[in-house]
């Protein structure tokens, strides 16, 4: 790990600390009350999630038409983190529809289309897991196809009626509530830098070691 | 004696259904005081909040410590492999 991405995961470290009181400060939404807080994490966990699927699919782009190792791992830890980032958008959005909806879950265009994305990532791990050989480039084209509904995900609420907030909301945000969230956006884009990273080593050093395996088993 | 058959089964489709066979479901022009939801259906926002913070909380730093281990893990396997040589 190097000392820049050392230092980035301390500073998210620090800044997640001190999350709790910055959005404290925030006022209370008029309709939804307290539960519309769960939006400071929410969202900056959605956004990590389309960042995530965007740079896996150039990522892989460049690999099926490079062959650089290299992008290959950046892909597959970016699959990884649309993964995890991912998730924690799909479990903190219920908590929040269930105060505010009703309901955990509607089939709506926004949900379903992240649902979708997030199921085309983990088939992504799943066949890097168990494909056996070439599943490299299979899975480079499944995160084309992921980042192909980024687009869709993001205008999805804009287009069809739902009862999810739109696009709009963020740029007419009051600041009493727009400082709590850009903190908390970039709290979670250096997290996101600094485990995108982290993974992507993780990855050149398994390439390595699999490569190191195979030299031996030759000799 | 037919058409008085017949009239009292038509009758009986007009009849109201007694009072206690459906819960009071409040119209939708109508205010409901959340003493009367159900307790089953009153979640307080702040355990949602709390759950909600608690999972990104766990989940990433569950996350950060997997990273580090599966990290030092091939650290070591590559210094091994790298000592026995080609």
């Amino acid at each position: 790990m190097t000392t820049a991405v050392k230092a980035q995961l301390a500073v998210a470290a620090l800044m997640f600390a001190a999350a709790p009181w910055v959005i404290d400060a925030a006022p209370y939404e008029a309709t939804m009350g307290l539960v519309y807080k769960i939006y400071f994490f929410h969202m900056p966990s959605a956004w990590m999630f389309l960042i995530a699927a965007i740079v896996a699919g150039v990522a892989s782009a460049r690999f099926l038409f490079t062959k650089r190792q290299a992008s290959d791992a950046t892909a597959v830890a970016a699959a990884e983190l649309a993964v995890v980032f991912g998730l924690l958008a799909l479990v903190t959005g219920p908590l929040w529809a269930r105060k505010a909806w009703g309901v955990w879950w509607v089939w709506d265009p926004r949900l379903t289309s992240s649902l979708l994305v997030f199921l085309i990532f983990v088939a992504y791990l799943l066949l890097r897991q168990f494909g056996g050989p070439g599943s490299d480039k299979l899975s480079a084209g499944l995160a084309l196809f992921g980042m192909a509904n980024v687009p869709f995900v993001y205008v999805s609420v804009n287009y069809w009626r739902t009862m999810h907030p739109k696009t709009s909301v963020v740029p007419t945000l009051p600041v009493s509530m727009g400082i709590p969230l850009w903190y908390c956006v970039f709290a979670f884009l250096l997290l996101f830098l600094a485990l995108l990273s982290m993974r992507a080593a993780l990855e050149r050093q398994r390439m390595r070691l699999d490569a190191l395996y195979l030299s031996h088993d030759e000799d | 004696m037919r058409h008085f058959r017949l009239f009292f089964l038509l009758a009986l489709l007009f009849v109201p259904a007694p009072a206690g066979a459906q819960p009071p479901t409040p119209s939708p022009d109508e205010f409901q005081p959340i003493s009367e939801v159900p307790p089953g259906e009153q979640i307080p926002a702040m355990n949602l909040v709390g759950a909600a913070y608690g999972f990104v909380w766990l989940a990433l730093v569950g996350y950060v410590w997997s990273l580090g281990r599966r990290l030092q893990k091939t650290e070591t396997d590559l210094a091994r492999l790298e000592r026995k040589g080609p």
